[in-house]
């Protein structure tokens, strides 16, 4: 169901809210959480909310939207909700601010957010600069912003990295949660020997390869080479651990599969498809806690100097 | 002691981190052995669950699953017949990437199981698979066909030297129930599965204990303030366990004549639901503490005497399931007209501790019952004194804490509200909460946990050996009196169970939920 309130205020939508409990009961109160969503009006926006529909059907929640409109409008506030088949698990309110209000997100929300449950903010597109001194991200807890939609993501992730505060995190982090779980197994099995050299490979203005590599310095303390690739699709396409007895691989063959080999093991081929923005969401909405390891993997980001480019391609 | 195949205690990985929580554990290098592959439970849940894990990218590279069978299949037919059973059953969506990968790994070897043959081709199949996915001589056996194979199995596996672990290749077998059908027939088939492997490497699967729920069950109790200070013989009245089905038995006669539903249910899933309901907390989570508990409350429980009160027994005779009509058990194909097995069961466990004396459980358990659900109700007692006159609170009962363990998992809270109006009137009202609305739509299949578990060597959520005795030492007393004293009580399909049901809580003034 759909409802549109059209210039209306937050205490009207609140009242709506209740009434629609009441009416259809379709409005459940065991929503875990509140997700923020805040971003440019337009169709970036239809496709978060797609996103976080889906995410909500693991974690149920009420998604708000702040679409910022126009900035040389007069201040009006439209406001549109969605609950049942049209808003996956959760209940979501887009609120389209334009002028002076679009800038005043931080107090829109105050009314609308779930009493006691954990806040979670995401930018699916330009991040502030500072996250954490963002209006709406100071009330959050969890702040997730997406480097990889902006114009120069290895670049805005050492900007953030800069202003790193506890409960930060990244989509271009959680995209390589399989990649890292691939190679954490390998490593598990004999001879358990230290890994001497590192490479990580990938698209030049990856920040999902920049990460890799700095979660692997963080984690290893050795020499970590980030090379720039050619990787059909983009991202990270291979990485290199060197050990005594010959070195594990993991490469990436296409957008679906990768190549493993090890010494002692047959070279096998692994699917490793890639990750959607709603499943990245599921899984950031699934921990609220500061992510300390991806702060140890943003501080030890290789920086620029230590970069060359490698005449290594992935084939497509 | 350190397990075969687990890293030693001096080497950690590097790239591991207790705080790293959004690494998921992938299983080490290693392949399943997968016998009875033709039956339901293979096609229905175990095969559908190998390819949910490879989906969710917990299975490791080169997995490795074997079919053993007596049809007369090449590879293909068996991939085929897996393809079908995950495109059918499959919770999460089908992708052609994931399921290649996991084809490559499909072998199907042919043979009986007394055909010494066919378990050398057995033995060099997995040996081959060593070497060329890699599965580093770590297999699983999982034997989905009938005990009275298992002799037989295990023989084979141990004549064959399937079953030799050494320090750096497990090998583990996984069984279902039944486990026997008495103490006498639980210890025997227990001596013939651990001649041959330890009692380390033996999983007993019992589904129950892989869902969400029951898991749930111990984080309400032990991370919470809230209700462990009432969960005592204080506050709550008595207990009811229950798991009803609204199947039938037709079609399983070869299997459930002569066993009947207290062997079926109650000795596996009612008790280990009891023994978790009532347990102490474990000093930790660790499988090894969490396993004491559990012991420690089984060797406290026993079934509440005189036996002629506190049991009852029935048998589903025709009527209207719901909107359709059914046969009674006696009809059933495959059951004699004569049959005295009993189609429901209901019992009365006392747990001996100063936690619970006095506090009766009720474990009932039926088939062809009002409808399907599983729960486990905590009915407490009446407020000592209330400040209301009667007439205020005639339709106030009492407080009750209800775990629903399927469907619709989540929990009920049940306790007196007030009637809107200008009198004074209280009445029953219930707060929910749905597991499926807080969380996940999505959350993963028993069966998808306790593969992953048998394939990690993490053992916590499987009932041992001696839980499994120790729940046929409380269950034997009445079984035996059963067997002595003829046939059950008949009690039409589609209702609650037989009168004497009712009648066992009746006499102590209590009544049955209606789940």
């Amino acid at each position: 169901m759909i409802v549109d309130l059209p210039s209306t205020d937050t205490s009207a939508v609140n009242r709506k809210m209740v009434e629609l409990r009441e009416s259809a009961g379709a409005v459940a109160l065991g929503r875990v959480l509140t997700l923020v969503i805040s971003t440019e009006d337009g169709p970036g926006a239809e496709s978060a909310i797609q996103a976080a529909n889906d995410a909500s059907r693991e974690h149920p929640c009420r998604v708000l939207v702040l679409a910022r409109g126009l900035r040389r409008a007069a201040s009006r506030l439209d406001a549109q909700i969605r609950i049942g088949g049209d808003a996956g698990a959760s209940e979501v309110i887009v609120l389209r601010m334009y002028g002076p209000l679009s800038d005043q997100g931080g107090s829109i929300i105050v009314p609308l957010l779930l009493p006691d449950a954990p806040i979670v903010a995401w930018w699916p597109g330009e991040p502030p600069v500072a996250p954490a001194e963002d209006p709406i991200g100071a009330v959050a807890g969890r702040r997730i912003t997406d480097v990889s939609t902006t114009r120069s993501p290895s670049k805005t992730l050492a900007r953030l990295g800069g202003r790193f505060r506890a409960g930060d995190t990244d989509l271009a982090w959680t995209r390589i949660t399989s990649w890292r779980a691939l190679l954490t197994a390998a490593l598990d099995e004999p001879p358990h020997e230290d890994v001497t050299r590192v490479e990580v490979s990938g698209e030049a203005d990856s920040a999902s390869a920049d990460l890799l590599a700095g979660w692997l310095a963080s984690r290893l303390g050795v020499p970590v080479e980030r090379t720039s690739a050619e990787v059909p699709g983009g991202g990270v396409g291979a990485v290199r651990l060197e050990r005594a007895s010959g070195a594990v691989e993991l490469r990436r063959l296409d957008g679906k599969t990768s190549r493993l080999s090890q010494p002692g093991q047959p070279t096998r081929r692994v699917a490793l498809p890639r990750r959607t923005v709603r499943e990245c969401l599921a899984e950031e909405l699934r921990r609220l806690d500061p992510d300390e390891i991806f702060r140890e993997a943003l501080e030890n980001v290789p920086r620029n100097g230590s970069r060359r480019s490698s005449r290594a391609k992935v084939k497509s | 002691m350190s397990r075969p195949g687990s890293p030693t205690q001096t080497w950690t990985n590097p790239l591991r981190d207790a705080r790293d929580k959004r690494l998921p554990r992938i299983a080490g290098p290693s392949g399943l052995v997968l016998f009875g592959v033709t039956g339901d439970l293979a096609r229905k849940k175990l095969m559908p669950a190998i390819y949910d894990l490879a989906n969710r990218g917990l299975l490791p590279p080169g997995f490795a699953l074997v079919g053993f069978a007596r049809r007369n299949w090449a590879d293909e037919d068996f991939a085929e017949v897996v393809h079908d059973a995950v495109r059918e059953h499959a919770r999460t969506p089908f992708r052609s990437e994931v399921w290649d990968r996991l084809a490559e790994g499909l072998r199907f070897v042919q043979g009986t199981f007394d055909d010494d043959d066919a378990f050398d081709r057995l033995a060099a199949t997995v040996t081959e698979l060593d070497t060329e996915r890699g599965t580093n001589g770590n297999h699983a056996f999982y034997l989905s066909i009938p005990p009275d194979a298992f002799p037989t199995v295990c023989k084979q596996l141990s004549r064959s030297g399937l079953a030799d672990s050494t320090e750096d290749a497990w090998r583990r077998v996984v069984i279902e129930k039944p486990f026997g059908h008495d103490l006498h027939s639980a210890r025997e088939l227990n001596g013939i599965v651990n001649d041959v492997f330890p009692e380390d490497s033996v999983f007993r699967i019992d589904h129950y204990l892989g869902k969400e729920t029951v898991q749930n069950l111990l984080a309400l109790r032990f991370a919470n303030e809230l209700f462990e200070p009432i969960w005592n013989s204080h506050h709550v009245d008595h207990v009811q366990i229950t798991m009803a089905e609204d199947i039938g038995v037709g079609g399983r006669a070869g299997y459930y004549d002569g066993i009947g539903a207290a062997r079926d249910v109650i000795q596996n899933h009612l008790l280990q639901l009891l023994a978790l309901t009532a347990m102490e907390e474990p000093l930790s989570f660790s499988p090894h503490d969490l396993r004491e508990e559990k012991i420690k409350v089984l060797s406290a429980t026993k079934l509440a005497e005189p036996m002629d009160e506190t049991t009852a027994r029935g048998q589903y005779a025709a009527g209207w399931q719901g909107s359709s009509e059914v046969k009674g058990l006696q009809q059933e194909e495959g059951f004699p007209s004569d049959s005295v097995t009993e189609t429901y069961a209901a019992i009365t466990c006392q747990v001996d501790t100063r936690r619970w004396a006095g506090v009766p459980f009720y474990l009932r358990t039926g088939k062809r019952l009002g409808r399907r659900v599983t729960e486990i109700a905590v009915v407490f007692k009446r407020a000592p004194h209330l400040p209301f006159d009667q007439t205020m609170t005639e339709e106030l009962g009492q407080n009750a804490l209800v775990v629903r363990v399927q469907p619709d998992e989540g929990v009920t809270l049940r306790f007196g509200s007030k009637v809107p109006g200008s009198g004074m009137e209280v009445r029953d009202v219930t707060m929910d909460f749905g597991y499926g609305t807080a969380f996940t739509e999505a959350s993963p299949e028993a069966y998808e946990r306790l593969l992953l578990d048998v394939l990690l060597g993490e053992p916590s959520l499987f009932p041992t050996n001696t839980e499994v005795e120790l729940s046929w030492r409380i269950l034997d007393p009445v079984i035996e009196k059963w067997h002595r004293e003829g046939s059950p009580d008949a009690y039409a399909a589609g209702t609650w169970g037989p009168r004497s049901a009712d009648e066992l809580l009746s006499r102590t003034g209590r009544v049955w939920r209606r789940p």
